[in-house]
């Protein structure tokens, strides 16, 4: 219990907690990143109702504006429901934990894959470091969305019909973390590069260590703090991806709606006037990936020695 | 003296390749460049002495360092510890393994030579992992111990990290890893020359004793000449690769052979006994 005190008591003096305080715009973000992440994780417990419980809505209640209650059946919804009667705060909710669930599983994909291909790269250098980077910049040249669009596209041709729904969810993991895989690469790859030279690098060779276990145990831990901010900044770029692929209609099924699904739901009924459907969810994932878009520039300010 | 020869060094030669990616050399029609960064160098190392090579930077020193302890491959010649030949691809695995435990070096650099990462009780921890040479968490523990004692620090830096340290400290705990596989050979690449004159002395000393304590053999690749009259048995003189001059260390100093040496020596700064408290014998 000593340890855990202490370890408390150091993080309180740090410079890193000390720059967190210091910095209100920081405070604010991160306090509505963990409200948006404890709404997605608690969403069964918070949500007023079940949106994807068919049973439960019912058509009457379609278009209710937010606050005002229904024509035909009296309900209020604080912030309205959508053409098929659903309680929108309901389906931002469970929108919210799918939007996050696959951004930040995307973001763990491309990261793994990343700093593996990036430790690679720059330990073995050589043609296997050519192939990697070469893989590399082809992949940035094409949007990344352009990316994932077309491994979610190959992805469903190769599945059978009965699959495809069932598997959306993961088919958008793989294809938004696929698509975002280079910035952790080239990050690493040069990172690797500089401590590979370094003699306590010899010193494990001397001993006889395999190339793995040099990169895995002596070089990992040190490329790790520049991981985290990319980390940080392709989650919201990841949820971003996400929320574009499900409002051009190719990511989360509309059985299990995420953000992006929302807003295309909404995108239809704009311009007849029940700007609810669209705003809500829209602004809800404004919120998310701008906060979580401060918290990785802060980040990356705060772990940048040269700025200090 | 040849029986207690314990590492030879044979016609070994290095030669880097420098030349241009081939599309560039084609367009530009020049040929390939090499560099001869060690040629044809052989000198051997009796039991329990300290060989040292001198020479200016880029005179290959560093690089016969890495041949020496397997680091390296030569592109010509040999290195053999007691007999056994370090590049030899016919040997088995576990002959490599047994040969590697007996090989050991200190670096330059008393910060990149520690993972800045490991706490010092993990880093000298590995070698006898790797090597399986504690049976058991406490022995292994133990010899952690023991080991940061023999170099002149407390068993609870065990749970410090490296730069919490100083340089002179941080040398210590590189020797303290170096000397965690029981090694008989130890490859010194300039261990002094990053650190402050009086902690230089220290090291030195710590290094002399171990010698005594343990009959540790030491090739020591230095450009220091106050070191070398210090430490070593017997001197080569290396330039641009070549070994020039060889021989023990006072009748090195005292009567130079090559204009070269003669130049190394006449331009080494001189420490007089007299001014310092440091005890050079």
């Amino acid at each position: 219990m000593s340890k855990g005190n202490s370890l408390m008591n150091r993080f309180y003096k740090s410079d890193f907690f000390y720059d967190f305080r210091k910095s209100p715009v920081t405070i604010v973000s991160f306090v509505v990143v963990l409200a948006l992440i404890l709404l997605a994780v608690f969403a069964d417990l918070i949500a007023p109702t079940d949106p994807f419980d068919a049973k439960s809505l019912n058509l009457f209640n379609g278009f209710t504006p937010p606050m005002e209650p229904n024509a035909f059946t009296g309900e209020t919804f604080t912030l309205g429901t959508d053409d098929q009667g659903r309680d929108l705060l309901s389906a931002i909710i469970f929108g919210l934990r799918v939007s996050l669930f696959v951004g930040l599983t995307a973001v763990i994909l491309a990261m793994v894959l990343g700093v593996s291909l990036g430790l690679l790269a720059g330990y073995r250098g050589g043609w296997v470091d050519s192939v990697i980077m070469r893989a590399a910049d082809i992949q940035v040249t094409f949007p990344s969305i352009l990316i994932a669009m077309l491994i979610f596209g190959i992805a469903r041709g190769l599945l059978p019909p009965d699959l495809r729904d069932e598997l959306a969810i993961t088919v958008l993991i793989i294809a938004i973390g696929l698509s975002e895989w280079v910035p952790f690469a080239r990050t690493v790859r040069g990172t690797t590069m500089v401590e590979k030279e370094k003699e306590y690098v010899k010193a494990a060779r001397l001993i006889g260590l395999s190339g793995r276990q040099i990169m895995l145990r002596h070089i990992l831990p040190n490329v790790l703090s520049p991981v985290l901010v990319i980390a940080t900044i392709t989650l919201a770029l990841a949820i971003i991806a996400e929320a574009t692929l499900s409002f051009l209609g190719v990511g989360a099924p509309p059985t299990e709606p995420s953000l992006g699904t929302l807003i295309r739901i909404g995108q239809d009924f704009l311009f007849s006037g029940e700007w609810w459907i669209l705003l809500f969810p829209a602004a809800t994932l404004l919120a998310l990936a701008l906060s979580v878009n401060l918290l990785g520039d802060w980040l990356r300010d705060t772990l940048n020695p040269r700025l200090k | 003296m040849s029986e207690h020869e314990f590492i030879r060094i044979d016609r070994l030669s290095q030669r880097f390749d420098l030349s241009d990616p081939w599309i560039a050399r084609l367009i530009s029609r020049r040929p390939k460049q090499f560099l001869n960064a060690v040629d044809n160098v052989s000198f051997n190392i009796e039991k329990g002495k300290t060989y040292a090579l001198v020479g200016e930077s880029g005179s290959g020193k560093s690089t016969i360092a890495l041949m020496a302890v397997g680091l390296l491959r030569p592109t010509g010649g040999s290195v053999l510890i007691d007999g056994h030949n370090l590049y030899d691809r016919t040997q088995s695995q576990l002959e490599h393994r047994r040969t590697r435990r007996r090989l050991q070096m200190v670096f330059q650099s008393p910060y990149a030579s520690l993972n800045p990462r490991w706490r010092v009780g993990n880093i000298l921890s590995e070698p006898l992992r790797v090597f399986s040479l504690t049976d058991s968490q406490s022995a292994e523990r133990r010899r952690v111990h023991e080991l940061l004692e023999q170099v002149g620090l407390s068993q609870s830096d065990a749970h410090r990290f490296p730069h919490e340290f100083s340089g002179g400290q941080r040398q210590r705990i590189s020797i303290a890893r170096a000397l965690a596989s029981r090694p008989e050979f130890i490859v010194c690449d300039e261990p002094t020359s990053a650190l402050d004159v009086s902690v230089q002395a220290q090291v030195l000393n710590l290094l002399k004793r171990l010698q005594n304590d343990l009959g540790l053999t030491y090739l020591f690749i230095t450009h220091d000449l106050a070191v070398v009259r210090v430490m070593a048995h017997r001197i080569g003189v290396l330039k641009s690769g070549r070994l020039i001059e060889e021989e023990s260390t006072q009748s090195l100093i005292e009567s130079p052979q090559s204009e070269y040496t003669k130049m190394l020596i006449r331009s080494a700064p001189r420490i007089s006994r007299g001014t310092t408290g440091i005890s050079f014998t």
